[in-house]
């Protein structure tokens, strides 16, 4: 019973960093970009670097939720 | 969940060659490697000397060169370039392909009926050459009658667990699904890192690591070497995560509701499964940059 409840705050409470983490990752990518636009394809090329990192610890959440759910 | 729905985090075995497991993912991927090869082959046995290349030709330069270009863009060192060219774009294409053959229709519902029993024969036989073993006897006869006596037995056991019979298991499972594979991707990746360092520097680029200069020195070299370990566990999960993640996705929305509403979706599996290739080739880049600086350009 309570795996159930895991499973789902596993998910909502892991998923708050990097969410906030990814809107200020974007936030000042674009802010860059506003004040030098010749540069946009190598902050850009950066900033996805970035998001993907951030994104790779809510992956981490989720696996662990999969795992909680499925195995 | 309802039945009728198969998610399974760990690929299911197909068939066992030689006492080695061949799991589905691990077939889908020799399949995408040998797609991948005869690509290649095809194209240079087409390959024309023209300034206008056209057909099969120019799509892979046109893959070679937008890889080129990133890769140049990191490096800005042709040399360098030259050197790590070829590890970039195989990841990058090997791992592009792996995880679009997850969205081809067929892959993950086409399924084959695989026997159980097999896996549990070999268990039987094992058990009944250890008990032969303990008892010392010699005559097949005994060792017939403990085989047909474990036989029964593990059946027993296992008629009292789920699978005891034929099981259906889906022949394609897109390769990077499964954690071997992302692991073993990762491996490579940092050790080819660790390569490089080594080629470019001898010695002195294990003077990062393991570093008595200062004790504060000494420590960040410690943490240093942990984060190597970091790396690989943080690209194994990564891509294993989100191509995961897509794949139930995909099962659960099909399932809820068929029509119209996994479009979306599969529009958003593309992109994930592009960006992530382009992730992991990208950081590979990034690594191989960093522990090639020259120290000597200053």
């Amino acid at each position: 019973m309570s795996t159930e409840f895991a499973v789902a705050f596993v998910m909502a409470i892991g998923t708050i960093a990097p969410a906030i983490a990814i809107g200020l990752l974007v936030s000042a990518g674009l802010t860059a970009i506003g004040r030098n636009p010749e540069a946009a394809s190598k902050i850009q090329t950066n900033m996805i670097l970035g998001i993907a990192f951030a994104e790779a610890i809510a992956i981490y959440a989720l696996v662990v939720s999969l795992i909680l759910k499925f195995v | 969940m309802a039945t009728g729905l198969h998610i399974s985090i760990s690929a299911e075995r197909l068939f066992t060659l030689g006492g080695l497991d061949i799991t589905n993912s691990m077939f889908t991927s020799v399949l995408v490697s040998m797609l991948l090869i005869s690509f290649a082959v095809i194209t240079k046995s087409k390959l024309k000397n023209v300034s206008k290349p056209t057909g099969i030709q120019n799509f892979a330069e046109m893959i070679i060169e937008a890889l080129h270009g990133l890769v140049h863009g990191v490096t800005s060192d042709f040399k360098k370039t030259r050197l790590f060219f070829p590890f970039i774009s195989t990841f990058f294409l090997v791992i592009i392909s792996n995880n679009w053959l997850g969205l081809i229709p067929g892959v993950g519902t086409i399924r084959l009926l695989v026997n159980e029993e097999a896996a549990q024969m070999e268990e039987a036989v094992k058990h009944s050459s250890v008990l032969v073993n303990s008892v010392q006897a010699s005559e097949t006869t005994i060792i017939e009658d403990a085989t047909i006596l474990t036989t029964d037995e593990v059946a027993h056991e296992d008629s009292a667990n789920e699978h005891s019979g034929p099981v259906a298991v889906p022949i394609f499972r897109p390769g990077t699904a499964d954690i071997n594979t992302t692991i073993s991707l990762a491996l490579i990746s940092i050790i080819v890192t660790q390569i490089f360092g080594f080629k470019y520097s001898k010695f002195g680029y294990f003077k990062k690591f393991i570093n008595f200069s200062s004790p504060i020195m000494f420590f960040v070299g410690i943490l240093e070497l942990i984060s190597e370990f970091a790396k690989i566990i943080s690209f194994a999960f990564r891509l294993f995560g989100n191509i995961l993640a897509g794949e139930i996705l995909l099962v659960v929305i099909a399932f809820l509701c068929p029509i119209i509403l996994p479009m979306p979706f599969y529009g958003l599996e593309l992109f994930v499964g592009f960006i992530q290739a382009l992730v992991f080739s990208l950081l590979t880049l990034v690594f191989f940059n960093m522990a090639t600086i020259n120290h000597e350009e200053h």
